[in-house]
């Protein structure tokens, strides 16, 4: 009978982990289809006790900051969360990120419109610590009007928007190659083999369409483009690595202490385990079931 | 067991008083001393884990609505600011988030748990229907709570899921118009879809109040699925405290160290990766797919080549579930001891899984891409569409047909005269 309870509890393990297991297969099935799968940035942040590179943050900022941030706006940035714990420009001498000079001087580079607090006119100041990172259009329709009619998506919470997030935004910005003969392009579209999609319509060359899909948004990323302040040598690999590791941030800021959480909360419940089957056995010591 | 007398005697005068006046204390003791089967295994266990997944969502629940704006321009935003600038925020968010996936895998395993042992049959009908209630509440609640982020998903899905009302002949159209509150998904139907996400789980805790005072009048079901004699009941059964206490106790704590790893390891896993963009009515997602607890049913509902077919095959396919004790015939509950149903019970296992699987596919897909097949009727052969089909059809005839014949003709093993008689040694038996 102490086997058969042995195996019904190992039963519920396997079931646990069958759902686990299903839900694991599921996911990549929901993913979209015809794109090529992204290459691994291997990035500082993966596996369970994976945390951010400050120093690739602070690159993958310059990249946001010099190259992104002319057509994609981060809504749900502000300039202070740069200076937030495990953020690119986080000190421990300044717990509140607003008074971190870093953080203020690099919101002050910034211009933001408001208006005159007397008059009501429109006007351009200065970027505070307070200040969400600006967008660079008025508003969609601009946005959308500017850019052959596609908006610049906002980039706050890219990583997560996208399946495999991290590395998909490093595989796409880095993965422009040539399309292949027999593709028909139309004006204002780019061929990005990791970007979803289906080719097929568009497709004269011989054998199957190639994976991939078309994108409004031409390569941006140059070697050399952005001169990095450590002195890190700014292949398009590397930009497109530093700014997919910024976006990792702003998308999930929360990500180490989230782990670091994690790991306590599991040490616990795994000695109240323990304690509790420890009860469990004393209480139901000699009680047949 | 049912009926049984209530041993509390109040010791001092305060509890005198209120035992007169209000026996709240007894009530609770009545509850705590509850004779419960001793053989009870650890699938036994999936009642308590469902009662603190509710108190989890209920609570966590309660703070993100402190924090929430459920208006079509700030609700995606409301949501971003609870996962960055309130104190722990994230925390709760991804609590809630994994919390309805965790229910939805709790609900499930405590659903075949009554199947396979019978849970549901004389004289426990009324546990198990109001059991239906709360599963279909359940689903009703986790839809509406999927739209607030105001995602892609959550307008699509939301989307989709009207429309299906909207596919009912003649009334159908008003319908739709009504519980929208206006023609397409717009602010009022966010709004409408606040207000019942929030009054929906209370509901959810009426019915679970209700379906333990079924059990306790009722009394539990057993693995061996026999009810307990009355003068057998000192020997068969323990106090709830503290044996199953501590028991369900080790089973949360382990059910918790799983979703702990969900939402500390892998909190969107669950979700669907579109749910992060922003709403645009003017964009549909490549493939709109529910949340995998709902893929079952959203599989059953394409596999009807008429839409208000598949409305109503759905909505059946959770029906059938209320009239299961009057569908199945046969006198033994569990089915330990009906080798022929437990074989159909497996196969129904696979179908569940299979149509989940299905239902997050694309209908037209190949199953098996590259192998040769034909068109049949409306569709190849070797798609996802035929295979739903299958799952489908067997997924009704387990019920409707299954059940009622297989009680009639199968011959049962030989069913043990007590719970004991099982678990305790042959000799230890006769002494006890």
């Amino acid at each position: 009978m102490n086997n058969e309870k042995k195996m019904s509890f190992r039963k519920i393990i396997a079931c646990a982990v069958a759902a686990a297991g299903i839900v694991a297969v599921a996911s990549p099935a929901l993913a979209a289809g015809g794109a090529k799968h992204p290459r691994d940035g291997g990035f500082s942040f993966n596996g369970p006790f994976g945390t951010f590179d400050q120093g690739q943050l602070q690159r993958g900022y310059k990249v946001y900051r010099e190259v992104c941030s002319s057509c994609h706006g981060m809504d749900h940035v502000h300039f202070r969360n740069l200076g937030d714990k495990h953020g690119p420009f986080w000190n421990p001498a300044y717990p509140n990120p607003n008074d971190n000079p870093v953080v203020k001087a690099l919101a002050k580079e910034i211009q933001v419109a408001d208006i005159d607090s007397e008059t009501g006119e429109s006007l351009m100041r200065d970027a505070t610590t307070a200040d969400k990172f600006p967008n660079p259009y008025p508003n969609a329709t601009a946005a959308a009007a500017g850019n052959g009619g596609a908006a610049p998506p906002d980039l706050s919470v890219m990583a997560k928007a996208r399946h495999d997030g991290a590395n998909y935004i490093y595989s796409l910005l880095s993965g422009y190659v040539a399309p292949p003969k027999g593709l028909k392009i139309a004006p204002g579209q780019n061929y990005n083999p990791y970007m979803s999609g289906d080719l097929t319509p568009f497709w004269e060359g011989k054998g199957p369409a190639p994976k991939g899909g078309f994108i409004a948004m031409p390569p941006q990323l140059t070697n050399g483009q952005v001169t990095y302040d450590d002195g890190t040598e700014a292949t398009v690999d590397q930009m497109a690595k530093d700014v997919a590791a910024f976006i990792m941030w702003t998308s999930e800021p929360k990500m180490v202490e989230r782990k670091q959480a994690g790991f306590g909360v599991l040490i616990f419940l795994l000695m109240f385990a323990g304690i509790t089957y420890a009860s469990y056995r004393k209480i139901w010591k000699g009680v047949a079931h | 067991m049912s009926n049984h007398e209530s041993t509390y005697v109040p010791k001092t005068a305060v509890e005198r008083w209120l035992d007169t006046r209000l026996p709240i204390v007894r009530f609770g003791m009545d509850y705590a001393n509850l004779p419960t089967p001793r053989n009870l295994n650890y699938w036994w266990t999936f009642g308590g884990i469902l009662a603190i997944c509710l108190m989890t969502q209920i609570i966590t629940g309660i703070v993100l609505a402190m924090h929430y704006t459920p208006h079509i321009d700030m609700a995606f935003a409301s949501v971003e600011r609870i996962m960055r600038d309130v104190p722990g925020g994230w925390l709760i968010r991804y609590v809630h988030a994994n919390g309805a996936s965790m229910f939805f895998i709790a609900v499930y395993l405590h659903m075949l748990r009554g199947l396979y042992y019978g849970s549901y049959k004389a004289p426990r009908e009324m546990i198990w229907i109001v059991g239906c209630v709360i599963f279909f509440l359940m689903i009703a609640t986790a839809f509406l709570g999927y739209v607030l982020p105001w995602g892609q998903m959550s307008f699509w899905g939301a989307e989709v899921i009207t429309n299906l009302i909207g596919a009912i002949p003649v009334v159908g159209e008003p319908i739709l118009v009504w519980l929208r509150g206006g023609p397409a998904i717009d602010n009022a139907t966010l709004n409408r879809f606040f207000s019942l996400h929030y009054l929906l789980p209370f509901v959810i805790l009426g019915c679970v109040v209700l379906h333990l005072w079924a059990l306790h009048a009722a009394g539990q079901n057993n693995p061996v699925g026999i009810l307990i004699p009355k003068d057998r009941e000192k020997k068969d059964t323990l106090p709830f405290h503290p044996y199953f206490t501590v028991k369900d106790g080790f089973a949360i704590i382990l059910f918790f160290i799983m979703f702990a790893v969900f939402v500390f390891y892998n909190p969107n896993a669950l979700g669907h990766a579109d749910n992060y963009i922003p709403a645009n009515p003017l964009v549909t997602p490549a493939h709109i797919v529910p949340e995998w607890y709902m893929l079952p049913f959203y599989a059953i509902l394409r596999a009807v080549p008429d839409k208000f077919g598949g409305v109503v095959a759905m909505f059946a396919a959770i029906g059938v579930l209320f009239v299961l004790p009057w569908l199945d015939t046969s006198k033994v509950r569990s089915m330990r001891y009906r080798p022929t149903m437990k074989t159909f019970f497996i196969i129904f296992l696979f179908v569940c899984f299979g149509l989940g699987w299905c239902g997050a596919q694309l209908p037209d897909a190949p199953v098996v891409p590259g192998m040769p097949s034909f068109n049949l009727i409306d569709g190849q052969l070797n798609s996802y569409l035929w295979l739903t089909r299958f799952l489908t059809i067997y997924y009704f005839v387990f019920f409707i047909v299954l059940m009622p014949l297989v009680g009639l003709k199968e011959k049962p093993l030989l069913i043990p005269a007590t719970i004991s008689e099982p678990v305790l040694p042959t000799t230890e038996a006769e002494k006890v």
